[in-house]
């Protein structure tokens, strides 16, 4: 559906009108831009390593209450003995302002690789957990996520 | 027109049906029966519900002295665990030299000033909050126990008033939401049927601890009307009058919300 | 009153993996967020938490602001030997709180 010349003009003069800090808020490349925070944010966890699907289970439920506070639990399968552990866990979201949420460094032990957490996500969006071996390798899952708003807000999330 | 905005006038639209009334008791429930399986799960576990980090502080507050009197709430209550059993589930609370009920926190902030001589600890401040849950907190799982006499009546009849009474810009009554449409979702969330058996309350939008009449101001504003300020009558009667319409219910304080 | 909240079984039997769950009281306040006159809030979160055991390190968390206020870390460990597990809670604005749980192992 096109946008009339009325329309047009109208949503001009609203865009005009908006201060400062909420057309910074309205940045258009919004997208992109977090887009090349993720995979610069996953660049720097995994260099040039290849990160395969498996051994990493992401819990998260499918719809939430309140993004604020979004129950969040990582397990990694793995023997945790000293030849072979899971060394560092790692959480990714793509469109919250700044991809990373938490970063653990873990070892035998732990026991068992795992982490429950409560974590804020500002949108509908996947979240991305992974896991670096002793090995070196990576793994990774992923999570799709609903966030609804609740009704009677007070304050904006995040 | 925001989509909230929206929302709400859609939803007093569909209150245009005759008023349901008040809620019968065997269909009364907790807000805790409308959370998701993991807000629930955060508040049954004490080592993981954020309310007992204020739990925690108001014990710490209940045996430390302060005030002109050097005193602390333990030295005339001793411990709270038993003097201060049952005893949330009865407030608001008549005060005779008053003359009108008072509520758990302006019943502290008495004691403060008659017993210790200290100033008043301001609403929803940590400390206020703090002292509140932790005496609220001995009244878990005990029903709320709200008594009517003829001091109180006017009150809760005041109280009640308000509920029905439309008010603000959107021009509703609580019971609009809390009484006819309890079952519906307003925005994707249920609506609740405003009973306050967990107060004060971790609720995660507010990402802390908040009392009762934070939440009837948040509600306030909701509905576009101007707001009472902390501890005025106004708020107090509604509070009366929501704690004896959940009679019988059981305290879940600190309750976690979303 | 800057508390900590740890959960750790009291007795466990050797070689045994218990749970381990700290709650940290902490606004966690993203740097994101504006006040109602527009002026950002600046960031005040906890950037670290350490688990150590008997002196050993054995969980090591790094926060964003993406944490929920108040947050929760759980976890396991290998009930080694009896002795004190110690964490530690550090961030922004000089923020340290430190709190410790014994373990009996038999």
């Amino acid at each position: 559906m096109g946008t009339t010349r009325r329309e047009f003009l109208i949503l001009a003069a609203i865009s005009l009108a908006v201060p400062e800090a909420a057309r910074a808020q309205l940045d258009p490349n919004l997208a992109a831009n977090r887009k090349a925070a993720f995979q610069e944010a996953l660049r720097r966890i995994v260099g040039d390593a290849q990160v395969r699907r498996g051994r990493v289970k992401l819990r998260l439920p499918p719809l939430i209450d309140n993004g604020n506070s979004v129950p969040l639990a990582v397990a990694v399968e793995s023997p945790m003995t000293q030849a072979d552990h899971v060394r560092a866990i790692h959480v990714l979201t793509e469109k919250n302002p700044l991809p990373d949420v938490v970063s653990v460094r873990l070892g035998p032990r732990a026991g068992r690789a795992t982490l429950a957490t409560r974590v804020r996500l500002a949108d509908t969006q996947s979240v991305t957990a992974i896991a670096q071996m002793s090995d070196g390798s990576f793994w990774s899952d992923s999570a799709e996520v609903v966030v609804t708003l609740s009704a009677c807000l007070e304050e904006g999330l995040i | 027109m925001s989509l909230r905005t929206a929302l709400l006038f859609a939803a007093s639209l569909l209150c245009a049906r005759a008023g349901a009334g008040e809620i019968p008791p065997s269909e009364r429930r907790s807000g805790y029966d409308l959370m998701s399986r993991e807000t629930r799960a955060m508040q049954d576990d004490d080592a993981t519900n954020p309310g007992m980090l204020w739990v925690l502080d108001g014990e710490t507050l209940w045996n430390r002295k302060a005030g002109a009197a050097d005193r602390a709430c333990s030295d005339c209550h001793g411990d709270a665990r038993e003097s201060m059993k049952a005893v949330a589930a009865r407030y608001p609370a008549f005060d005779a030299a008053l003359g009108r009920p008072v509520n758990l926190e302006q019943r502290i902030n008495m004691c403060r000033s008659k017993r210790q001589k200290a100033p008043p600890l301001a609403f929803e401040s940590r400390e206020l909050l703090a002292l509140a849950a932790y005496v609220a907190r001995q009244s878990r799982g005990l029903p709320i126990n709200i008594t009517i006499d003829a001091r109180t009546r006017p009150f809760l009849e005041a109280g009640r008033e308000a509920f029905f009474r439309r008010q603000g810009q959107l021009n509703l009554a609580c019971a609009q939401c809390h009484d006819d449409h309890w079952s519906g979702k307003l925005a994707g969330s249920p609506i609740t049927q405003a009973h306050p058996t967990g107060y004060p309350l971790y609720r995660l939008e507010w990402q802390g601890l908040g009392s009762l009449e934070r939440r009837l101001r948040g509600c306030l504003t909701g509905v576009r009307a101007e707001s009472y300020p902390y501890g005025a009558p106004e708020l107090v009667n509604l509070e009366l009058y929501l704690m004896w319409r959940a009679n019988g219910m059981r305290m879940e304080t600190p309750a976690v919300r979303p | 009153m800057a508390r900590a909240v740890v959960t750790v079984p009291a007795r466990a039997t050797r070689g045994e993996i218990v749970e381990v769950k700290t709650l940290a009281q902490h606004p966690m306040e993203t740097g994101f967020r504006r006040t109602q006159t527009g002026e950002l809030i600046p960031r005040d979160i906890i950037r670290r938490f350490t688990c150590t055991y008997n002196g050993t390190e054995v969980y090591r968390v790094e926060l964003h602001p993406a944490m929920s206020a108040n947050p929760l870390i759980a976890f396991s460990t290998i009930a080694a030997e009896t002795g004190t597990l110690a964490f530690q809670w550090v961030g922004d604005n000089g923020y340290s709180v430190t709190e410790t749980a014994s373990i009996s192992v038999e």
